[in-house]
């Protein structure tokens, strides 16, 4: 049987982990490299780095920290922040990523998940949306709209919609960033997470808010996520990624606990 | 000095990452889609993302194929890897292909009246032993390894089933092979150390089933 993923969110500017509340960079965390591989060694199941790095003339430090992560580490990673091309997802993936994650760019330019999902397949193309809750109106039935720009900015697009365009596009998984939830580890938002499970046929990971284990078993159970995403539960020590794990396993959630 | 591995390249996906795995267990491995140096390796890894269509197409115009099914002849050891197992077999269900016939068998997609079971299939599942293989030898019993796929293979006779996996309602072949061949449908490169030690056992291995 398919375990569900415990994922760890790494973001990385100029080289260097931070952790955001509420999209807001606040403080520097240290190298992403040395986390990674402690996460790896604990049974982590996954990793995704977000660059969130302003200017276009430092984007070759991402390349750098994800050779040196791939050495280190042999667990799925995947890249994201950044990409607007084709050749920018070729080359994350040359230098050792597993797949990327289209965000901004993609809402923006929707056919570029089409030109990544042609060049490096489907299931190596992610899309991840950061949405945040709004009034249900014509443009947002659902009551959940996509923003961009670390959330500074709203779409007037339903993000249930633009989840589905992006299956037809050639998403192989779709992440669900909630911005409202985003740091304030008070749980995951499990209404918009299976909403969007339900409406798209390929595997979702649930983003923003984990403050406990149980606020993991809740969204992989309630909110029908495949994947969950950690961020600074664990970044700061108040979890190990074992810890979680062996919660969720006692909880009855199939996890790899063989590692 | 000569490398213990050539991996073959036929514009498949991420190739680095199976060459850094490799280098951690101590092999020596070099790229190559050159079909002299495929033909000629003393072990050879077969990986592969990407779509089975484009793969046979390509492997076809860089003269792969057919250096592949000669390597097999040799004896010597080859691993085949996700995309680089389905086109072992003889046929593909992806764009209705002939694949490559060094074992016998085919690939379906899978199928799910249940919507909960979402394809490709993305994530760690565990692999257990059909038949006894050297390589297995190490595994232990329900270890985890990491998918990605949207096909499976179905190989025709069951002694080439050296190992199975359960998505959704459907038990699949996980581990196939025969004679020197061992594929993989999973990445072995990406699942973390039960995969490092296979990939290294590989590396140790003749080639001999028994």
């Amino acid at each position: 049987m398919l375990s569900k993923r415990v994922v760890a969110c790494l973001d990385v500017k100029n080289g260097e982990l931070s952790k955001g509340v509420q999209f807001v960079a606040t403080e520097m965390l240290g190298d992403p490299v040395a986390k990674a591989k402690a996460y790896y060694e604990d049974g982590l199941d996954e990793l995704v780095f977000y660059d969130i790095t302003a200017s276009s003339d430092q984007r070759n430090i991402m390349l750098d920290v994800v050779q040196n992560v791939a050495q280190e580490i042999f667990i799925p990673f995947s890249v994201g922040g950044g990409i607007r091309t084709r050749e920018d997802a070729a080359g994350l993936l040359m230098a050792g990523a597993e797949k990327i994650s289209l965000n901004s760019a993609a809402v923006l330019r929707p056919e570029l998940i089409k030109e990544c999902a042609q060049a490096i397949g489907t299931q190596n193309t992610v899309l991840s949306m950061d949405v945040r809750a709004v009034v249900p109106n014509t443009a947002c039935p659902s009551g959940y709209e996509v923003v961009i720009n670390g959330g500074r900015k709203a779409m007037g697009v339903d993000a249930i919609a633009w989840a589905r365009r992006g299956c037809e596009l050639g998403a192989g998984e779709v992440v669900v960033n909630s911005i409202d939830a985003d740091g304030m580890k008070q749980g995951y938002e499990i209404k918009l997470t299976r909403l969007v499970a339900e409406a798209i046929p390929v595997p979702v990971v649930a983003s923003g808010g984990a403050g406990t284990p149980a606020h993991l078993h809740q969204v992989l159970t309630e909110g029908k996520a495949d994947a969950a995403l950690v961020a600074s539960m664990v970044h700061y020590g108040d979890y190990r990624v074992l810890d979680i794990k062996q919660y969720l396993n006692r909880q009855g959630v199939k996890v790899r606990m063989n590692y | 000095m000569r490398p213990s591995v050539i991996i073959v390249d036929y514009e498949a996906g991420n190739l680095r990452s199976v060459q850094r795995a490799c280098e951690t267990v101590g092999l020596s491995a070099e790229i190559s889609a050159d079909p002299e140096v495929v033909r000629h390796a003393d072990r050879l890894i077969f990986p592969g993302v990407g779509t089975a269509e484009t793969a046979m197409g390509t492997l076809a115009r860089l003269g792969l194929d057919e250096a592949l099914v000669s390597f097999f002849q040799s004896g010597r050891p080859l691993l085949g890897i996700c995309l680089g197992l389905q086109v072992l077999l003889d046929y593909t269900e992806e764009g209705g292909r002939d694949c490559l016939g060094i074992i016998p068998g085919q690939c379906k997609r899978f199928q799910f009246v249940e919507s909960d079971y979402k394809v490709p299939q993305i994530g760690w599942n565990e692999v257990s032993k059909a038949s006894e293989h050297p390589l297995m030898a190490g595994v232990p019993e329900g270890a985890e390894f990491y998918f990605v796929h949207a096909y499976y293979a179905i190989p025709d006779q069951r002694s080439h089933v050296l190992a199975e996996t359960t998505f959704g309602d459907k038990t699949f072949a996980s581990v196939i092979g025969r004679d020197n061949v061992f594929a993989t449908q999973f990445h072995l490169e990406k699942s973390g150390r039960f995969g490092l030690e296979l990939l290294a056992a590989f590396g140790k291995w003749d080639g001999a089933v028994c």
